[in-house]
């Protein structure tokens, strides 16, 4: 199939970009010992500090700040570390194969005074030489370093057409076909395409809200997609999100709980990237989302004052973090005004407080009034 | 029982009572006041009288010397000591009178810096040899020059302080010159801190320019060896300064002058007066007193008079340079001949008086284990461990880290191993604040490190606290020489472990960046499918530029 050759030899290019980087960072490192000098490798900053929105690209971004690893006290065990961890890369990509973070961490271990102690120290060289990779366009996949965690769930009226991993040939599946079930979202979305003549995305925070909706056919009624985010999405369903909506060009609605961590966490992340991995952003963003709900007018507009909690310290801290020193919410007036309300109100609602109304109100109410005023979501 | 009346005397009865006591008598009995009061300690003394005789002697004389100390094991706590020397000889006619008898001597009488003080250390330690086995003194003399050596045994008669002499006869002797004293006494070999093996081993220190051949009971057999052929400069004699003369020893002075008036009188016998100040001092002093009075008929009111003027009238400091101190170099050759450690510094100070007597503090610091820290810098700026070498624990000076340091004090180049305590020496140790120079150190005591303390006072007049020689006084101007010398070489020792710490620190950092160059290599061979040489190549080269790009504050 044409798809399939045009992905492979799209594919193949990537890898070659992939193996021409490393080979050069580690090319430049040999000239400076051969040359006398004290070898180093600059990388991108990733800390928040070095994090700009910019709302024409609409996603978080990484600054021009770099800090270099070279042969100080201080410096040369993550230099010999990333150096070695680039090595186990470039194989994997010469040899067409994959690590997951965990996989990763233990392949240190026969490196002796070079192992890493803990996970947390190689997913942080790992995200080091993401950022680098990232900005020459490669995608941690790329390195072939792929997360624990699955994506989430899909269901709906989609096709997703995906290579067999054995025979190399094409796969196609009914995301409106599964039953009960659902779609998961793999590891890896790159390869995928879709088919769908579907009105738009729903991504939904929770497991009982996208069973609801599943269950009673909701998809079908309003035409859409259902992505099941589980919390703060991963970055294989932020993916997934983005390339369905790029490939297929259909907007993405963000159904969460109405609370600080259902802005600033979870569709903030969707939409803008999150700010602890912002070299990676540029993939794993979607910034066409928009914020169905649950927003504080909601728990006025829908009568849930009694169905709500109040605010915990930690969600007023952070609401005022996202209100003081989060540059999404700074470039988004709306959404100042929505968190200052909620902080005025002192509650919180999550999205299963529409069942005061009954079960289904959330379907037979609460959404369709939601889908008629598209303009009001909050950007 | 009924009391008895108490029988007094009359004076008449008393004056019949009353005698002449000899000095020999009187030290008899306080034979402690001159360092006799213990077995051990009577025969490091002997030895150590010996020695310093011995060493005056060739230096005077311009001799290189050479001493032989031995000392043989007689019976149960007896021994016999031995000491020969290389010296000019001594006079058949002033041997008995020198060993036999006490206060007579060649150095009292003038201000020439000498290791012996009183003419007294000798016949004491002949007297004492009599006194616990009944032996005298036995001596052989050859005078340079002559022919045949003289032999002779000498006592003393304590009741008269005169010298007695026996078999005394002419004879051979196989050495051109030198002198041979041998004494059986009552005493006690021990090993330690007062050991005659400390004593020998601290003035082989002190006296770089001298060789020394000890045989001990035990089948020591120990040498020291000269690291200098150069005799210090032989002392020069001065005449007391104004400012430390006493109301009786001016008087004293006044009636055995050779001048015949007052002003001349002032300007022979003192230092630093001339015509000028003579004058001054006599004007100052009224009194009826003039220029033309006569030494001898100046009355004791007269005397006290011109005894305030004398401390009144400003005269210049003494000369200082009839203070011999050992010299920088030559200390620090014999430091390092004799301490193993593994740095050293010495300081000299300038020479300041004290009550009119010139003096001169030296201090020395021997620090560590040889070898330090155990790492040296190259020429390409690498560190490298270099080997630390293992050495006689019981021998060492240099103590290890947590043991007080070690102080050895000297006067007039003869180690003091007594009365450590009451010594200005030790007195300034205690009182310079080491902590203030990076070490440690109890409230009121010696610091806490591996180190040896070297204090060497050179003076025309030594200070000491008693006739032993064990203890200098505490004057304040030699307390304020001695602190300033400590400090001095305190503030170079502690630059000294600065850099050391930081050569540490340094090391410690680029063991650290070494473990990971092999892995670096590695990386770069995987990536770019180098072959092993290759490899092993990056990693040297890489290495070398390590060490290049770091400094060594």
């Amino acid at each position: 199939m044409t798809d399939t050759n045009e992905n492979t030899r799209l594919q193949q290019a990537l890898d070659r970009k992939t193996i021409e980087l490393i080979d050069d960072t580690a090319g430049s490192i040999r000239d400076s010992i051969e040359r006398g000098e004290l070898p180093d490798i600059e990388l991108p900053v990733r800390s928040l500090g070095n994090v700009n929105y910019d709302i024409a690209r609409g996603y978080l971004e990484l600054g021009g700040a770099t800090k270099t690893r070279t042969l100080s006290v201080n410096t040369v065990r993550s230099f010999a570390q990333t150096l070695r961890l680039m090595a186990a890369a470039r194989q994997m990509v010469e040899s067409n194969d994959f690590a997951t973070k965990r996989e990763a961490y233990y392949i240190s271990k026969n490196w002796g005074d070079c192992r890493f102690d803990q996970q947390a120290e190689s997913d942080a060289i790992m995200d080091d030489i993401e950022a680098l990779a990232s900005m020459h366009g490669l995608s941690r996949e790329q390195l072939r370093f792929y997360p624990e965690s699955h994506g989430g769930s899909v269901a709906g009226a989609l096709t997703i057409i995906d290579t067999d991993p054995e025979t190399g040939g094409t796969l196609s599946i009914d995301c409106a076909g599964l039953g009960s079930g659902a779609y998961s979202v793999p590891r890896s979305v790159e390869r995928l395409r879709f088919s769908t003549d579907a009105d738009f995305v729903l991504a939904i925070e929770t497991g009982g809200m996208f069973q609801r909706l599943h269950n009673h056919r909701f998809w079908k009624k309003a035409n859409c997609i259902l992505v099941e985010m589980g919390g703060v999405p991963t970055r294989a369903t932020r993916r997934f999100i983005r390339r369905l909506s790029d490939e297929v060009d259909i907007p993405v609605y963000c159904f969460v709980d109405c609370d600080p961590y259902g802005f600033a966490n979870i569709y903030r992340t969707l939409k803008a990237g999150s700010g602890n991995a912002a070299h990676i952003n540029r993939f794993f963003c979607v910034p066409r989302a928009r914020f169905l709900g649950v927003t504080p007018q909601d728990i006025i507009d829908y009568g849930l004052a009694d169905a709500t909690h109040p605010l915990s310290k930690t969600d007023i801290k952070r609401a005022t973090d996202a209100i003081g020193n989060d540059p999404f919410f700074n470039a988004h007036p709306q959404w100042i005004a929505a968190i200052k309300q909620l902080l005025e109100m002192g509650v919180r609602a999550e999205q299963q407080a529409l069942a005061k109304w009954g079960l289904n109100y959330v379907i037979d109410e609460y959404l369709p009034r939601k889908l008629d005023d598209r303009v009001g979501f909050l950007p | 029982m009924t009391k008895q009346d108490p029988t007094y005397i009359t004076a008449r009865e008393m004056a019949g009572r009353q005698r002449e006591i000899s000095v020999s008598e009187f030290f008899l009995k306080n034979r402690h006041l001159l360092g006799f009061d213990s077995r051990a300690k009577a025969l490091l003394t002997t030895v150590k009288e010996a020695v310093d005789n011995a060493l005056d002697a060739c230096e005077e004389a311009g001799i290189l010397p050479d001493i032989r100390v031995q000392i043989i094991k007689a019976d149960q706590d007896v021994y016999r000591v031995i000491v020969e020397d290389n010296g000019p000889g001594i006079l058949e006619n002033q041997i008995a009178r020198i060993f036999g008898k006490l206060l007579y001597g060649s150095k009292f009488h003038k201000l020439a810096q000498s290791r012996g003080q009183q003419g007294m250390g000798i016949s004491a330690a002949g007297m004492y040899a009599q006194l616990t086995t009944g032996k005298s003194l036995h001596v052989i003399s050859r005078v340079k020059g002559e022919r045949m050596a003289s032999e002779l045994h000498v006592s003393v008669d304590t009741t008269s302080n005169k010298p007695q002499m026996h078999g005394k006869k002419k004879g051979k002797w196989d050495r051109p010159h030198g002198t041979r004293i041998e004494a059986e006494m009552e005493g006690r070999y021990q090993k330690g801190t007062h050991s005659v093996d400390m004593y020998l081993k601290q003035t082989a220190i002190a006296n770089p320019h001298a060789s020394f051949h000890f045989q001990g009971p035990h089948g020591e057999d120990i040498s020291y060896e000269r690291s200098s052929r150069e005799l210090p400069p032989p002392p020069v004699e001065i005449k007391p300064h104004p400012r430390g003369v006493e109301l009786g020893r001016l008087i004293q002075m006044l009636n055995s002058t050779k001048s015949r008036h007052l002003l001349p009188f002032l300007q022979n016998e003192f230092s630093r007066v001339g015509p000028k100040t003579a004058r001054q001092i006599i004007e100052t002093s009224g009194h009826s007193l003039s220029e033309r009075s006569l030494p001898k008929r100046i009355a004791h009111a007269q005397a006290n008079a011109l005894y305030r003027a004398i401390k009144k009238v400003p005269v210049s400091a003494p000369r200082t340079d009839c203070v011999v101190p050992i010299g920088e170099q030559r200390l620090l050759d014999g430091m390092k001949k004799e301490i193993d450690a593994d740095f050293y510094i010495v300081k000299t100070r300038p020479p300041a008086v004290y009550r009119g007597n010139p003096f001169q503090i030296e201090v020395g610091i021997a620090w560590g284990h040889p070898g330090g820290a155990g790492l040296a810098v190259d020429k390409d700026g690498h560190i490298d461990k270099v080997a630390q070498h293992k050495r006689d624990a019981a021998e060492a000076l240099v103590l290890h880290a947590d043991e007080p340091a070690h102080l050895l004090r000297f006067a007039n180049r003869v180690p003091l191993l007594y009365e450590q305590g009451g010594c200005a020496i030790t007195r300034a140790v205690l009182q310079t604040n080491w902590r203030n120079y990076g070490l440690k150190q109890p409230k009121g005591a010696l610091p806490i490190a591996p180190m040896a303390i070297l204090v060497h006072l050179a003076s025309v007049w030594v200070p000491f606290t008693s006739e032993a020689k064990e203890a200098i006084a505490q004057y304040p101007e030699i307390i304020k020489q001695l602190k300033l010398g400590l400090q001095e070489c305190a503030r170079r020792l502690a630059e000294h472990l600065r850099r050391e710490t930081r050569l540490k620190n340094e090391y410690d950092k680029r063991t650290h960046i070494e473990k990971y160059l092999p892995h670096v290599g590695i990386a770069l061979q995987d990536i770019l499918h180098l072959s092993d040489a290759e490899r092993d190549q990056a990693i040297g080269k890489l290495d070398d530029v390590l060490h290049k790009s770091r400094k060594i504050q």
